[in-house]
C-alpha cells in the first residue's frame, strides 16, 4: 500500500498556502510534518484525509488492503484533528458504540480499546465529565474500534502526560507493524523508529527519511 | 445510517436536548394567541388553524440551528463529510430526526391546543394531517439554512431570514387546507396534496443543497 | 487559470481579469450613464405627456415607474441565478462579483416595485396595501434579496460566501416559482381586490411606447449600476487583499496567528 501526493496545491482563504508538494509514504512507515505555526502542517493533514479540495495536484492510494478495495482515499483515513469528534452528553460508551457502529469495519472491542488507552472502567460515565487529557485519549480510542489503514493526526498528544504519550507512541507502533499508514503533525517526538520527516516551511518543504 | 438516527434522537431527547423546549414553546404561542386576540371564541376557532400552523413553524425553526453547529464544534462533522455514508443521507437523517423531535410531537399535541383554541374536530382532524405531511418540509428546508449558517456566529437570526420566504408555500396551503375542511365548498385535498408535495420535493432537494453547503463551509 | 504562454483569451473569460475588467468599466461608464440619463428623460417626458386614462386619471403614469422596476427586480434576481450557476459550475472568478452586486440594486428595485404599486392601488383599493397575489409574491421576493445580502455579509471570506449565497440563490430559484403559485392559489380563494395590471389585458400603442421607452432606461439604470457596484467590489477586494499582505509581511515569520 502507498499513499501518494502528486503536486499539491492547497488554498487556505484565499493563499496558497501549499503549491506542488509531492512525496509518497509506504504501508509500514510514518510521516512526521513539522513547521512552524501557520506553515500549513493542519491544512496539509486536511487536504489528504479529504476535508479541503484541492487546487491543484492529487492524492491517491495504491494497492489497498482487499477489505477497502474500492474505497476513496477519504473512506480509508482515520482524522483526528484538533476535536475529538464525542458528544458530551452521551457516555463514553455510547460515544464508542456509534463511531463503531457509524465507521464500520470493527477492529476492537470497546472495552478492549478502552483498555489499550488506559481509561477502562470509564465507559458509564458522560463524556463531558471528563478532563482534557482523558477526552484525547477516547478520541484515540475511537480510532482503536473501527479499523482504517491509514492515520492522518493533527497533534494527536496535545493534552496528554508523558505517560500517555508513550502509551499511543506504542499504539502507533503497532498500527505500522499491522501494516498501516501514519501521517502526523506534532511538535513532539513520538519515539517511533524510522519515520521520515515532512518540514514546511513558508518558501520551502523538505523530506528527510 | 441507523446509527446516525438513533444517535441524533438520544441527544435530542436527553436534558439540553431541546425536545421539550420545543414543544413548550409551541404550547406558548398557542396560549399566547387567545390573549392577544382576545376570548372571542368565533374568532378564535376562525383563526386556529394558522395559529397551530405559525407556531410549529416559529417551533421548529427554533432547533434548526443546532442542527449541524454542535457536530461542528466537536469535530464530528468533520468525521462526516469523511465517512463513506453519503452526506446527503446523512443530512436526510439529521433532518427527519429533527423531525421526529420537533414536528412531530406539535402534531400529536394539536388536539389538545385545538381544543384550548375552540376549534371543531374536522379542522382539528385536518390540521393534524397537513401538520403531518408538512412539518418535514420545514425540516428538510430548515437543514438547507442550517447548512449555510453553520460558520455563523449568531447563525440562528440569519436562518430564520432565509429559511422563512422559502416556508410561506407550505404555510399557505397548510392553513388553506384547515379552512378548506370547514368551508363548505372548498376543497380540502388539493392544498393537503400540495403539501405533501413540498415535503416530498424538499426531503431530495435539502439534503443535497444542505451536504454541498456543508462541504463547502469547511476551512 | 491563464498564463503567459496562452494566446489572449476572448470573451467572457476576458473579463474574467478583474484588472481588465475594471478598465473597460471606466472606458464605458460614462457613456452607459449618459445614455440611461437620456432614456429616462425621455421616458418621464414620454409618459408624463400622455392622455389620462379613462378608468384611473393620471395616476396610470406610475405604471411607467412601476413596471420596469418590477421588470428590473426579476432581471437582477436572474442576474444573481447566472452568477451562482457561474460560481459553482464555471467557477468562473468575477460571477460572485456580479451576483453580490446585484442583489442590492434588485432588492432597490423589488422596493421601488412595492411602494409604486402601493400608491398606484391606493385610489382604487383604499388603503395602502392589498394582500393581491403580484405585491405579496413581491414582499416574499424581497425578504429573499434581504436575507441574501445579509447572507453576503455575515461570511467573511469572499470565497466562502460566494458559495453559500450561490446555493441559496438557485434553491430561492427554485422555490419562487413555487410561492408564486402559492400565493395566488391565496388569493384567488379569497376573492381579494382586482389585481393591478399593467393597464389592463391590452395595451393601448400610446402606452406602450412610453413603457418600452422606460423598461428600455431602467434596463440601462441597472446595467450602469452593476457595472459601478461590481468594480466597486473588486477595489474593495483588492484592498483586503492588500491591507492582508501588509500585516503578513509585518509579522515576519515569529508567531503568526491561524492554523498550523
Amino acid at each position: 500500500m502507498r499513499l501518494q501526493i502528486e503536486e499539491l496545491g492547497v488554498k487556505r482563504g484565499e493563499e496558497m498556502i501549499l503549491s506542488a508538494l509531492s512525496f509518497t509514504v509506504s504501508g509500514g512507515q510514518a510521516l512526521i510534518v513539522r513547521g512552524a505555526n501557520g506553515a500549513g502542517k493542519s491544512t496539509l493533514l486536511r487536504a489528504i484525509a479529504g476535508l479541503l479540495p484541492h487546487e491543484s495536484g492529487h492524492v491517491s492510494i495504491e494497492n489497498p488492503d482487499p477489505e477497502f478495495a474500492d474505497s476513496t482515499v477519504p473512506e480509508l483515513c482515520h482524522y483526528l484533528g484538533g476535536d475529538n469528534a464525542m458528544k458530551p452528553a452521551m457516555s463514553v460508551a455510547e460515544n464508542l458504540q456509534f463511531w463503531q457502529e457509524f465507521s464500520g469495519h470493527p477492529h476492537l472491542d470497546i472495552d478492549d480499546a478502552l483498555d489499550m488507552v488506559g481509561l477502562d472502567g470509564l465507559q458509564s460515565v458522560p463524556f463531558g465529565h471528563l478532563s482534557t487529557g482523558q477526552r484525547r485519549r477516547i478520541g484515540i480510542a475511537r480510532l482503536l474500534v473501527s479499523y482504517r489503514p491509514i492515520w492522518i493526526l493533527d497533534e494527536p498528544v496535545s493534552g496528554l502526560d508523558a505517560a500517555s504519550e508513550a502509551q499511543f507512541a506504542a499504539l502507533m507502533q503497532v498500527h505500522l507493524e499491522d501494516g498501516g499508514l501514519i501521517v502526523a503533525a506534532t511538535h513532539v517526538p513520538l519515539g517511533l523508529d524510522n519515520a521520515a520527516v515532512l518540514t514546511l516551511d513558508q518558501n520551502s518543504v523538505e523530506l528527510d527519511q | 445510517m441507523k446509527a446516525l438516527l438513533v444517535r441524533d434522537l438520544r441527544l435530542a431527547l436527553r436534558s439540553g436536548g431541546g425536545a421539550a423546549t420545543a414543544l413548550l414553546f409551541y404550547l406558548a404561542v398557542v396560549v399566547a394567541m387567545p390573549f392577544a386576540v382576545g376570548p372571542n371564541q368565533q374568532l378564535l376557532a376562525t383563526i386556529g388553524g394558522a395559529t397551530l400552523w405559525i407556531g410549529a413553524l416559529l417551533a421548529g425553526l427554533l432547533g434548526l440551528e443546532r442542527l449541524f453547529q454542535t457536530d461542528r464544534e466537536d469535530g464530528s462533522l468533520d468525521q462526516m463529510i469523511l465517512s463513506p455514508v453519503p452526506l446527503p443521507v446523512q443530512v436526510f437523517v439529521k433532518s427527519l430526526a429533527h423531525w421526529l423531535v420537533t414536528g412531530l410531537p406539535l402534531t400529536l399535541m394539536v388536539p389538545i391546543f385545538g381544543l384550548f383554541l375552540g376549534m371543531q374536530e374536522t379542522a382539528i382532524a385536518a390540521a393534524m394531517a397537513t401538520l403531518f405531511v408538512g412539518t418535514p418540509a420545514i425540516s428538510f428546508i430548515g437543514a438547507v439554512g442550517a447548512a449555510v449558517t453553520v460558520s455563523l456566529p449568531r447563525g440562528g437570526l440569519l436562518l430564520s431570514v432565509l429559511v422563512l420566504p422559502l416556508c410561506i408555500p407550505v404555510l399557505i396551503f397548510g392553513v388553506g387546507a384547515v379552512r378548506a375542511a370547514v368551508t363548505e365548498p372548498d376543497p380540502f385535498l388539493p392544498p393537503f396534496l400540495l403539501v405533501m408535495a413540498i415535503s416530498l420535493f424538499f426531503s431530495v432537494l435539502g439534503p443535497f443543497a444542505s451536504a454541498f453547503a456543508l462541504r463547502q463551509g469547511l476551512d | 487559470m491563464a498564463t503567459d504562454s496562452i494566446p489572449k483569451p476572448s470573451g467572457l473569460t476576458a473579463l474574467a481579469n478583474p484588472t481588465r475588467f475594471l478598465a473597460l468599466v471606466k472606458a464605458i461608464l460614462p457613456y452607459l450613464a449618459v445614455i440611461t440619463i437620456a432614456l429616462l428623460a425621455a421616458g418621464l417626458w414620454m409618459g408624463f405627456s400622455v392622455p389620462d386614462d379613462y378608468q384611473q386619471g393620471r395616476t396610470v403614469r406610475i405604471m411607467f415607474v412601476h413596471v420596469p422596476s418590477v421588470w428590473m427586480a426579476m432581471g437582477a434576481y436572474m442576474v444573481m441565478v447566472s452568477g451562482a450557476l457561474g460560481v459553482l459550475v464555471w467557477r468562473h472568478p468575477l460571477a460572485d462579483v456580479a451576483a453580490r452586486s446585484a442583489a442590492p440594486i434588485g432588492a432597490a428595485f423589488t422596493f421601488l416595485g412595492l411602494a409604486t404599486g402601493s400608491i398606484w392601488g391606493r385610489p382604487m383599493w383604499g388603503t395602502w396595501w392589498v394582500w393581491d397575489a403580484r405585491l405579496t409574491s413581491f414582499l416574499v421576493l424581497l425578504i429573499i434579496y434581504l436575507g441574501l445580502i445579509a447572507l453576503w455579509n455575515a461570511v467573511e471570506e469572499p470565497a466562502k460566501s460566494a458559495r453559500m449565497a450561490a446555493v441559496v440563490v438557485l434553491v430561492g430559484a427554485l422555490n419562487i416559482p413555487i410561492i408564486r403559485f402559492s400565493v395566488e392559489w391565496f388569493t384567488t380563494l379569497h376573492q381579494g381586490p382586482s389585481v393591478v395590471r399593467a393597464g389592463g389585458p391590452s395595451l393601448a400603442p400610446h402606452f406602450l411606447y412610453p413603457l418600452l421607452v422606460m423598461g428600455l432606461a431602467f434596463l440601462m439604470l441597472f446595467i450602469t449600476l452593476h457595472l459601478m457596484a461590481m468594480r466597486n467590489e473588486i477595489l474593495r477586494r483588492q484592498i483586503r487583499t492588500a491591507q492582508r499582505k501588509a500585516a503578513r509581511s509585518h509579522r515576519g515569520g515569529a508567531n503568526q496567528e491561524g492554523q498550523s
